[in-house]
Parts: structure tokens; sequence; C-alpha cells
């Protein structure tokens, strides 16, 4: 297993170098030029020397070379001397946003709160309606409660994101009043009443954004129960005169949920990608609508590190995800 | 019959599939006493009990000619500009209403879909003919399966809803200057998709090419010196026919929502060419005072997409042989 883990390790390594590549042989097809809002007053050689500044002037295999040293080397060094007050990383180039001429990973930092906050708190959401509705749904296949639930899911898998969530708006926050349209990121809590704005404000992003995760995870665990449930170890089960409860609770419910563990884990990487159209809805200011502006103002190195880390969560929790099947599956051991 | 009916889960699963068992065909007795059926038949038989299914392929049906045979009934021009007439409620003149320009609404909807649902199918077709052609090899040639799947492995592991917005951003100037404004994005929106989405087929492609391949019709056809390319043309590719015909309903639904999730976020077709994923974009800055607006493209987007993925749920099961014949 230790064995399994470490050559998927060791795998990642070059899937993460080809995935940089072709983010950064994509953006270096880019026809914008980030000199293009600077007055045209400014003579061209400056321009030149501004662009060197940037660091444009050099060869295409340099910069990537440039780029995978600040990304993997400094900011690492960066992130320890800010834990530990050590001075590992004074002196060196970090990568700099061309908006804000400040390093790109301090602005990713600041956003990567809100976005957990919204996302986390969706994802556990979801799981903790999906589950019971997958297993209530599989034990009385065939229900009305099972028919309702394979309906709410098509639904959940149909309505895109950036339509529950206008809708849910249009309903709840023009009509109905109730909750803000806009979720403030400056607020702070500190008491019960400022606990209450939060919690509002939270209440339709994660929403819309649970609804499609809730959809995917009763639908997978309804399948994974109904795998179990016919199996001969369940009759066994039910022989030795355990009461039913114990029987789907425990055992088939053990068994059934080794999948769905997997599943769970691969599609946390998924979410924060869908989480960009929930958050350009909601106007949540998290790692998403910073890659929607990046982009907008032809940020370049912005959207080249965000990019990379949506890939470097995606083969995280993909390896994160085989692992756990090895663990939890003893039949699976990769070896 | 027995349990075989368990696999009817939405979400394509090799551990799940390979779990479930095949039944020997109890009615095979009585089979026998009647005609021999053409598989299509038994197919559609099937598919006809799956309720669902059916009114979903209706309603897709229907959605498709009335976008594009709806014009030729009304027929108000979905560009005409009527300042005078802009902001209408529904009436019997504007049935949708006006928008901020007083351009007909239901027209636009109609051309919108026009847009929507020919990216979705037109993408859908490139995805399959690229997953079906690298599954195929992968599972066929074991040589290449090894680097092929890898491929699919690295693509699967690409970020890729910001990866299509950033396609988006750097080839829209280039596309539209080689093709034409409208034509090279929609080029451009097809490819993106297309080339981003194509691994699900070619992995349950593989699968069932690998399965199919050690049969023995297969060893007979080779046995009787019959070339690779007309085995796997005559022989494997029919064969893989339903999980391809599943994977591409799915695949439309799919095409639809990310045509439209572009355009939401405002990189994908311009203003003044509509889609319904532009119109519920364009709707939002309107939501306090006309919030039908948004509701007409978002319901439409939603009932598509939700038509296709029962129509894909009811194929699968009618494709299904272990389900068939109940």
């Amino acid at each position: 297993m230790l064995n399994f883990t470490i050559r998927r390790l060791v795998l990642a390594v070059p899937t993460l170098l080809f995935i940089s590549l072709v983010i950064f042989l994509l953006l270096e097809l880019a026809p914008g030029d980030p000199m293009a809002q600077v007055p045209l007053t400014v003579p061209p050689e400056v321009k030149e020397k501004m662009r060197e500044a940037l660091g444009l002037g050099q060869p295409m295999h340099i910069r990537f070379w440039k780029w995978i040293v600040q990304f993997f080397w400094i900011e690492p060094q960066v992130l320890i001397d800010h834990m530990f007050g050590t001075t590992f990383s004074e002196g060196d180039l970090r990568v700099i946003s061309w908006q804000t001429r400040s390093p790109v990973m301090d602005i990713v930092v600041q956003r990567i709160p809100q976005t957990l906050w919204v996302v986390g708190t969706a994802y556990v959401v979801a799981i903790l309606i999906a589950l019971p509705i997958g297993i209530y749904s599989a034990y009385r296949q065939y229900s009305w409660f099972d028919q309702m639930g394979t309906f709410v899911s098509m639904v959940g898998f149909s309505v895109p994101p950036f339509f529950s969530g206008v809708l849910v708006i249009v309903i709840f926050s023009v009509q109905l009043g109730w909750f803000p349209s806009i979720y403030d990121t400056t607020h702070v809590v500190n008491s019960w009443d400022s606990f209450v704005v939060q919690l509002k404000q939270m209440i339709m992003p994660v929403m819309v954004l649970a609804l499609q995760i809730t959809a995917q995870l009763s639908r997978f665990m309804r399948a994974s129960m109904l795998d179990n449930l016919n199996q001969d170890y369940v009759r066994t089960a039910r022989a030795k005169g355990l009461s039913e409860y114990t029987v789907v609770m425990v055992h088939v419910l053990r068994n059934s949920m080794i999948p769905v563990v997997t599943v769970i884990a691969l599609g946390i990487p998924a979410i924060f990608g869908g989480a960009i159209i929930t958050e350009q809805v909601f106007k949540v200011n998290g790692i998403g609508q910073l890659l929607i502006g990046a982009i907008q103002a032809n940020d370049l190195p912005m959207v080249q590190t965000l990019t990379f880390i949506f890939a470097v969560l995606i083969v995280l929790f993909n390896l994160i995800a085989d692992v756990l099947y090895g663990i939890l599956d003893p039949r699976i051991r990769y070896d | 019959m027995t349990d075989t009916d368990k696999s009817d889960t939405l979400i394509p699963d090799e551990g799940l599939a390979a779990a479930s068992t095949a039944v020997p065909g109890a009615g095979a007795m009585e089979e026998l006493a009647t005609p021999p059926r053409s598989q299509w038949r038994d197919v559609w038989d099937q598919f006809k009990t799956h309720k669902g299914a059916m009114v979903g392929a209706i309603l897709f049906l229907f959605i498709v000619a009335g976008v594009y045979l709806g014009p030729y009934l009304w027929s108000i021009d979905p560009t005409q500009i009527d300042i005078r007439s802009r902001n209408q409620g529904p009436s019997w003149a504007h049935p949708f209403g006006t928008d901020q320009l007083g351009r007909d609404i239901l027209a636009r909807m109609m051309s919108g879909g026009q847009t929507s649902v020919s990216v979705g199918i037109t993408a859908m077709l490139l995805a399959l003919f690229l997953g079906s052609f690298i599954g195929v090899l992968a599972g066929f040639f074991k040589r290449l399966d090894g680097p092929l799947m890898r491929l699919t492995d690295l693509f699967l592991a690409l970020p890729l809803l910001p990866l299509l917005l950033v396609m988006m951003l750097l080839f829209r100037e280039p596309l539209s200057a080689a093709f034409g404004l409208e034509r090279g994005i929609f080029i451009l929106i097809v490819c993106a998709i297309g080339i981003t989405s194509w691994m699900p087929t070619a992995r349950i492609v593989r699968g069932d090419v690998l399965a199919i391949k050690e049969r023995e019709f297969v060893l007979a056809a080779r046995s009787i010196g019959t070339s690779n390319s007309q085995i796997i043309t005559r022989h494997i590719l029919p064969n893989v026919l339903s999980p391809i015909m599943v994977s591409a309903t799915l695949g439309i639904a799919t095409a639809i929502i990310t045509e439209s999730a572009l355009s939401f976020l405002g990189l994908g077709f311009p203003p003044d060419f509509p889609t319904w994923g532009r119109l519920l974009f364009d709707g939002v800055d309107y939501l306090q005072q006309y919030p039908e607006r948004v509701f007409w493209p978002g319901l439409a987007i939603s009932l598509t997409v939700l038509s296709v993925n029962y129509l894909g749920d009811g194929l699968r099961d009618a494709l299904d042989p272990r389900i068939r014949g109940r």
C-alpha cells in the first residue's frame, strides 16, 4: 500500500509538469499585450524596458523554467517564512500579478478562505442530505420516495447553477426579501446577530451548490446500496437474526460507503471549478471570481497560477481517492 | 426476473457495473416459441415502457422542432429593434414580451435555441468521434493502450472550466477574423467543448472493446483473414454502439450547459447573437424589474437538459440486454 502510494506520488510529478506546460503554452499563444493600457505617449523604448521588467523579454523555455522555480521553490519558502518567521525567501522574485503588481500567491491566499467557506459548507451540507436520501431510496426501491428522489436528482443535474442561483435570488431576495443577494465577505462574525447575518447570506450560495452535489451523490449512494443489498452476506446477517437496522446501517452501509467515499474525494476539485459560476452569481470574491477577473484583465501570471492550482487539486484528490479506495477495501490492495 | 435492474445509476462507473452480475436468460425457453424479433424492435419496446424516457424524447423533439421550425410560424426578426415598444410585458403581439431595445423575446428565444442546440449537437458529435476513436484504438491495439489511456488521464486531470475560459479568451480574435464573427466563435466553442469532453466516452468504449475483442466471433473473423480495420468497423463498432449512444445523449446535455455557462460568464457568443445562456446573462441586469427575462431562457436550458437526461436514462435501460426482455 505504501509502495503504491509512493508510486502514485512519483507519477503525479510528470502529470503536474505536463499540465503546467499545457497551461503555459496555451497562455503563450495569447494575443493580448500586457502593455496595451500604457498611454501612447510612452516611447517604445520605455515600453520595451517595461516589458522586460515584467519578465517578457526572454525566450519561452527560460520563462517556463523561471515560473516553475518561482512556483515550486520560492513560494513554499515564502510560506515557511510566513509560518515560522524565517528568512529563506528574502530577495527572491515571486510570481507577480500584472494587475496589482503584488505577488499572485498573496492575493490567492486572501481569496481562498471565502471560497473554502462557501464550497466547504456546501459540500458538507450536500453529503449530509445526500447520504440518507440515497440509503432510503435504495432500501425502498421504486417507492414514491425513490421516484421522487430520482426526479429531484434529475432536476438537480439539469438545472445549471447560473439558472438556479438567479432563480433563488429572484424568489428569496427580490420577491420575499429574506436573504441578501450579494455575499458580503467583509462581514465579521462577533456576536449572535452577526452570526445570523452570516448564516443568511450563506444559505443561498450553499443551497445552489449543494443541490448539484446532492443530486450526484444520492444517486451514487443509491446505486451502491442496491449493489450490496442483494448480496449473500446480507442474507446471512438477516438469517443470524440481526435487527433490520443493524443489517442496513451497519453491514450494508459500511460496504456501500467504500465507493461513495472515493466519489466524495473525487468530487472536491470538481466543485471548486463549479463554484466559479456560483461565485459569479452571488458576487463571492473567492478564487473563482479572481480567475474570471484575471481572464478579463489579461493578467496571465494570475490565470496561469490559478489554473495550475485547480490542476493540483484535481491530481491531489485523485490520488487521495485511489489511496482511500485501497485502504477501505481490503480486496483492492494494488500490490 | 431477478435484480438486474440495479444498474440504473446516472454515474458511469466501472466499479459498480463490474459488480453486477449477468443473469442467464430464464425466459429463453419461451423466446424460442415466438418468431425471431429484430434487436431494434426489442430496444424500442423496452424504451416505450420507460415513461420518463418517452416524455423526455417527446419534449426534446418538441423543443428542437420549436426552435428550428418556430421561426417559420413566428416571423418577427430577432434582431429587429423597436425602441418604442421596449420592455413590454406579455401580450398577443409579443407573447414573452420585449427586451430593453424592443426586440421580441420569443423570436430571440427561438434563434438562441437554434444556436444552443446546434452547439450542443455538434460538440457532442465531435466529442463522440474523438472518444470512440481513441477508445477503439486503445482497446484494440495493445501497444497504444498505455499511452492513450495515460493521455486520457492527463486530460481528465486538466481543470476544464478554467481552461475553456482561457481558450475562449485566447482564440476568440483570430478565429473570428478567419471565419467571421459568428461562425468563428461557433467553431471555437464547438472545438473547445469537444476537445475537453471526450474522455468519459473513450474510457467506456475502451472497456467494451477490450471485452469484445476476446469474443469468439472476432476470433472467427480474424481466422478467415479479415483485416484489422474491417474487424473494427464490421464487428467491434456495432457492438459498442449502445454505450456510445448513451454517452451521446449525456454529451448533448453537458455541451449545452457548458456553452450556456461560457455565455453566462460573458465569454461565449457576442451580445447581438443570442443563445440561451447569453439571454440569461443579459436578463440578469434587469432581474429586479423583469425577472421573466431570466426565467424563460433558464427554463429552456433546464428543460432541454432534463429531457435529454431522461432520454439517456431510458436509452441506457433499453440498450442493456440484461434489463431488456424482463
